[in-house]
This record gives C-alpha cells, structure tokens and sequence, in this order.
C-alpha cells in the first residue's frame, strides 16, 4: 500500500482581485471573498474525503495569489524548483512558497540567471515526458535548463492564446498516456508534438477551455473538474473515471480553476517519477 | 511524430549581418528546432546550421549552433529577440581588436593576417562579413559604417582600425557540398591521368554556370596559348562573351598581334610550323608598330590589326590587364611596368569574378591566386604539373589542376561553350 496523495494548498483569506496580469482579471469585476471561501472549503472537503492529505501554506496579507499554490514550483522527487514569476506582483510569493519547501525537507534548487520559471503552472509531467508552457509566464530557455537537471525529456509547447497563459489552464496529464487539452491554446507545432507523444488526447470545446475544463486535479481515478463543463465530464466517465464538478466561480475571475488551487507533491497521477519513489 | 522536416537554408544575397545562436534540450521531439528556423525564414532572415548534435536517448539533449543572417541589424535584432523566446541563446564571443596603423604601408605589429578563405568579424556584438577577401593581407574595420575589408601590407595608411590578434575572427571554410557538379571527383591532385572529357565538361558547365550566376569568367593566359596556336579558340571564346576579364603579361600580347600581324608566333609560321624568314624580328618589329601607332586599340583602329585574342578583347571592350616584368622587350604601351600597380589593377578587376581559367602562365597563375578568395573556382591548365603544384601549393586550395596539352584543350573548351547558348552578356 503505498502512502496517501499529498497536496499544498493555500486558505483564501487574502484572496482578491488587486491587479490585472491575465486576460481574465479585472480589478472592477470583484471576487466575493464569502463565496470564495465557500468554495475553496468545498475542493478542500472534496479532496480529504478522496483521502487526500492536506499541507497548508500560511496566506499573507498582500499576496491574493498565494492561494493559487500550483505555481508554487514544480516537484520532482525530493527536488523543489521554486517558481520566478514574470509579474512583480507575484514576486512577493517566491520567499513564502521557498521557505514553506525548506521548512518540509526539500531540496531548493533554482532556475539560474534572469529566467521565468512558474512551476506545475507550466510544468506537467505526462509519463516520462515534462511537457512544458512557455511565452507568457515562463520561459523556454528555463524550460530546457530544468529538463538537464532533473534528467529527463522536456519538450517546451508554445501558448498561443494569452487567455491560456499557463500550460495548466489548457493541458491536463490525467495518466501516463492521456490528457485534457484545448487545442485552440497551442500553434501547430505544439499541436504536433502532443498528437505524436501523447497516447489519448480529450478534447475540450472552446466554451469548457473558456471555464477552466483543463484546469482539473487527478486523484486515482477521480478528477475534480470545474463545473460547466458537462461535455468534458461525460468523455472521462466514458474512460472510466470519476468525476466531480466543482463551482470555482470566484477563482475563475483570477484566471484561476481547480488545478491552480493545489501542488501535488508526491507526484501527479500521470508523472512517471511517483511510481519509481514508491518503489524505491 | 508527423513529418516536419527542417527547412532548406535559403541563400540571402544582401544579408551581411549575422549572429550566431545556440539551442539545447530537446530541440528535435518538440519541433523547437524546426520552428526556430521557420521563424527565421518567415521575419525574411536565412540561417546556416553550424553544428547539430542530437542526442542518442530520449532523454538526451541536444543541441544545435545556427548562424542567423539578416539584411539589417534592426532586421537582426527583431529575429534574435523572437528566437529568444523560444529558448535560444546568442554565442557570446568577444569583439574584433584594432589597433589604429601609426605607418603607412605597414601593419601595426601583431596584425591579423588572412586567408583566402570567407572571414567574418565581430563589431559591437554583430558578425560582419570581410568585403574583398583575399589572401596575406590585413582587416581594417571601419568602425562608423561598421564594415570590415582585407587591405593590402602597401594600401596601409596611418589612422586605419586594423585587427589584430585572432579574438573576434572567424573563418568559414568554403564546403562543396558533395555532388554539386562534375567538380565534385575532380579532386585538387594534380594528374594527367583524368578522364579530360569529362573534365572538359565539368569546366564549360562551370563558365557557363558563372555566367548565369551573373559572375564575370576571368582569363589567365601565357605566351604558349599564341605559340601553340590556340590563339583562335580562345578569340572565339572572347567575341562569344565567355571571358569578361583578361589577365597576362607583355608575351602573350606581343605575340598574338604578332600573329595578327605577320602570322608568327616567336617568328615561327603558325600555319606550315616553319620558321620565317628574320621572323625572330617579328615580334621586337610588332612592338615597335604598335609602339609608333600609340598604342593597341590604335593599332586595331588603324587596321594594322584585323584577328586575333588582343582584337576580340578589344572589340568587346572587356576588362584587361597587362602586367610587365624584367624581361619584357619593348614593353607594349598597356603593359603596366610598375608591379606594384599592376597588382592594385588586377585586385580591382578580380572583383566580381566567379571563375578563373589560367592557361600556361606560372607567374601569372600565382599572383592572381593570391588575389582571389577561395569560393571562387580555379581552373589552371599547364602541361607542366610543376607549375599547377606551385600554384596549389602557394595557398590556392580551391585550384583544380588539369595537366594537359593547352591546344587541345582550349579547342575543345571552345567548341563545347559553342554548342552552349550564347553567353550572357
């Protein structure tokens, strides 16, 4: 048997939003702090009941997106490579997220020089493979740094539509050989990379790529999904998973879903690693 | 994976800026490579892969060294910056070192000296293409216009920025790449054992080839073309527009006027192969008419001159140059004494040349070999292989040799060019 999931997740209570640095967030459209929380303790409840051990990072006042933990670094083993984000506004989080890896036991090591890095946000391992977002928030050259550290293959995928700025909010490794995806977020080299190096492709409408369909948390076979995206849902029970829809409402107006609430430390489902950790 | 295959370099004449990039990782399985190269292609730059090394595993990077042209700096700098964000870095190397001549014709001490072989230099950042490559001589880099040039040990004038040392110099050996012509077997050593059919063909296709190209066919030639009688064919090939540019000396000249004139090569009648009658005079006698008239064009103006290489050459009006040296009789009038001056004449008109045919003259071979950079091909025709080794060895690399006699080569040449269309003009 081997140990239960593990996720970082961070309490909404200084959530907000207070600057514009994606498509999606607007200053005059304000999230309802009430309902947020609602919501965040709903996906929290959701994943202790899947058996989901919870690691909370302390919110700072200040930081309203703290709380999206998934770009708090990528996970590898016992590696945290911390996240260098482009935006000066979320600066402020790379000591917090660092300090919370430390204060865990991880091994810190950066993406040297002035290179964007902005963790699982654009950093999905899909079996042995790290597939890798670049040209809004992280970049590529950072991207190919991190492939030689860790060993292992990365392929670095173009976002072409700035509403998908993370590689999170438009691919979604869901096992070592299938994955959400909007093809609409990639040009076509990257669509070509992905049609050749990934078993199953789902794909998902513009309308559910628009709600964050991509955006899911894979625990087992159970894949928490934000809600309105019906269509989605209907192919994964068909592949034989779960599935749990979630109104994220309040996050999506940060550009924000289900993904980007939470940082899967001991390996995604779909990374090849957490296998080879449980059985070393 | 679907095919994407790596676009074909596109040759951009103009450009003359260039900086070259590295890309690592896994360049190949996720198209960045490929894309990195469209994105060149598609922002109106070529490019040149430098070096690609591709990783055996998966797992392995790899990684690939691609030299970027543009036709501007701005043009430059906006591909960089795109190609940038796709994770390529630019080589960082360091800039060109000058220092300003003190003396004229001298080089300041330590000055880099070149080959003949294509050069570029770095000038704030950017690699520049050397203009007039040539070989023993040093760059001088105007730092305003940021344009770099070889310059002679003589042309040196106090005040210019001269390179010195190796840093921030590079160069690109030319690469033939296999199977581009017949030239391709046609291997430097020197032999009289080829097929000269085939050779024959392989040197018309390149004239005519240059030709197309819009590149000038530079002629070398030795006495031994008029005294073989070959004078004709190569006539022929002037008034059909295969040779733009002539190079010889005072013999080559004398002796075909002699012909024109009283039908002698050195006094030997090119028709019975019979000496003539005080023919030893002929040649001194033609100088000195020709001399008297003032000179070669007024020598055909007059009539006195009606056949020949000198009348053809004339007649179309192509670029010559006649070099002297310490033997000469006479000299013809045309004939540049000053060696010095002579050379700066020929350094002039090798511009432009895309292809030089040298024919039965050592001296002549060499010091035009030393004027011309490598990408250009070089024919050199001597029955003795002394003379094309000479040649060869002195740094002109790129020389096919063919030991042959010229008479029949040169007859063959011309009537293989004449079933060609009609050289461009």
């Amino acid at each position: 048997m081997t140990s239960p999931p593990r996720l970082l997740m961070c309490k909404p209570d200084f959530y907000g939003i207070e600057y514009e640095i994606n498509p999606w967030m607007n200053r005059l459209v304000v999230a309802d702090s009430t309902v947020a929380a609602r919501q965040w303790e709903a996906l929290h409840q959701t994943l202790v009941d899947l058996g989901v051990e919870i690691d909370l990072i302390d919110p700072v006042k200040g930081l309203p997106d703290l709380v999206f933990t998934a770009n708090a670094g990528l996970v590898c083993r016992s590696l945290f490579i911390p996240s260098k984000f482009r935006h000066e506004a979320r600066q402020g989080e790379e000591p917090c997220f660092t300090a919370w890896a430390k204060s865990r036991g991880w091994e810190i090591v950066s993406v040297p020089g002035d290179h964007y890095f902005e963790g699982a946000g654009d950093a999905l391992f899909c079996g042995e493979t790290l597939f890798a977002g670049y040209r809004f928030r992280s970049d590529a050259f950072g991207h190919q740094w991190i492939g030689e550290r860790l060993g292992v293959e990365v392929l670095p995928l173009e976002l072409a539509d700035p509403r998908f700025y993370h590689l999170d909010t438009c691919f979604c490794p869901i096992s070592a050989t299938q994955a959400i995806w909007y093809p609409g977020a990639f040009d076509d080299y990257g669509r070509d990379v992905l049609k050749s190096r990934v078993g199953e492709l789902i794909e998902v409408s513009t309308e559910e790529a628009e709600h964050f369909a991509c955006n899911a948390v894979v625990v087992g076979r159970t894949i928490i999904l934000n809600e309105k995206t019906p269509r989605l849902a209907a192919s994964l029970r068909q592949l034989g998973f779960d599935t749990k829809p979630h109104d994220l409402s309040e996050f999506l107006k940060a550009g924000g879903g289900a993904k980007c609430l939470t940082l899967r430390l001991d390996g995604e489902e779909a990374a090849y690693w957490r296998f080879q950790t449980a059985e070393s | 994976m679907p095919p994407h295959p790596l676009p074909a370099p596109v040759p951009l004449p103009d450009a003359t800026v260039i900086e070259e990039i590295e890309v690592r990782g896994h360049i190949i399985d996720s198209l960045i490579l490929p894309k990195i190269l469209d994105r060149i292609l598609q922002m109106g730059g070529s490019f040149e892969i430098r070096e690609c090394v591709i990783g055996s595993q998966r797992k392995d990077p790899s990684h690939a060294r691609v030299a970027v042209r543009a036709k501007s700096p701005e043009g430059l700098d906006a591909i960089l910056a795109d190609l940038v964000e796709h994770g390529a870095t630019t080589v960082n190397v360091s800039d060109a070192q000058v220092v300003v001549a003190d003396m004229a014709a001298a080089f300041p001490d330590k000055f880099y000296s070149t080959t003949n072989q294509a050069t570029q230099v770095r000038i704030g950042g950017r690699w520049i293409d050397v203009a007039d490559q040539e070989m023993d001589c040093g760059i001088v880099i105007d730092l305003s216009s940021k344009t770099a040039r070889c310059v002679a040990m003589l042309d040196v004038t106090p005040g210019m920025s001269v390179v010195v040392g190796h840093a921030g110099v590079r160069v690109i050996p030319a690469e033939r790449p296999p199977g581009e012509t017949v030239f391709g077997f046609m291997n430097s050593a020197v032999s009289s054992e080829k097929p000269k059919a085939v050779s024959l063909r392989a040197v018309a296709e390149s004239i005519r080839e240059a030709r197309k190209a819009g590149q000038k066919v530079l002629l070398v030639g030795g006495p031994a073309i008029i005294h073989t009688g070959s004078g004709p064919h190569v006539a022929k090939l002037i008034e059909q527009g295969w040779v733009q540019t002539l190079f010889a000396g005072n013999a080559l000249a004398t002796h075909d006027l002699e012909q024109a004139i009283y039908g002698t090569s050195l006094g030997v009648d090119l028709g019975h192969g019979q000496s003539a009658d005080h023919g030893h005079e002929h040649h001194l006698r033609t100088i000195n008419s020709i001399r008297r008239l003032g000179g070669i064009k007024n020598a055909i103006d007059s009539g006195l001159v009606k056949s020949g290489i000198m009348y053809e050459a004339y007649r179309k009006q192509i670029d010559i140059v006649l070099a002297g040296s310490i033997r000469d009789d006479g000299p013809l009038p045309e004939v540049i004494t000053d060696v010095i001056e002579a050379q700066r004449r020929m350094r002039e008109s090798v511009k432009g040349v895309g292809f030089a045919l040298m024919i039965a003259t050592m001296l002549h071979s060499v010091a035009t070999g030393n004027l011309l950079p490598a990408r250009v091909k070089v024919v050199c025709v001597d029955i003795n292989p002394s003379a094309l080794i000479k040649l060869s060895d002195r740094g002109s690399s790129q020389t096919i040799s063919l030991v042959t006699d010229v008479e029949p080569f040169l007859r063959s040449l011309a009537a293989e060019l004449a079933e060609l269309t009609v050289a461009p003009e």
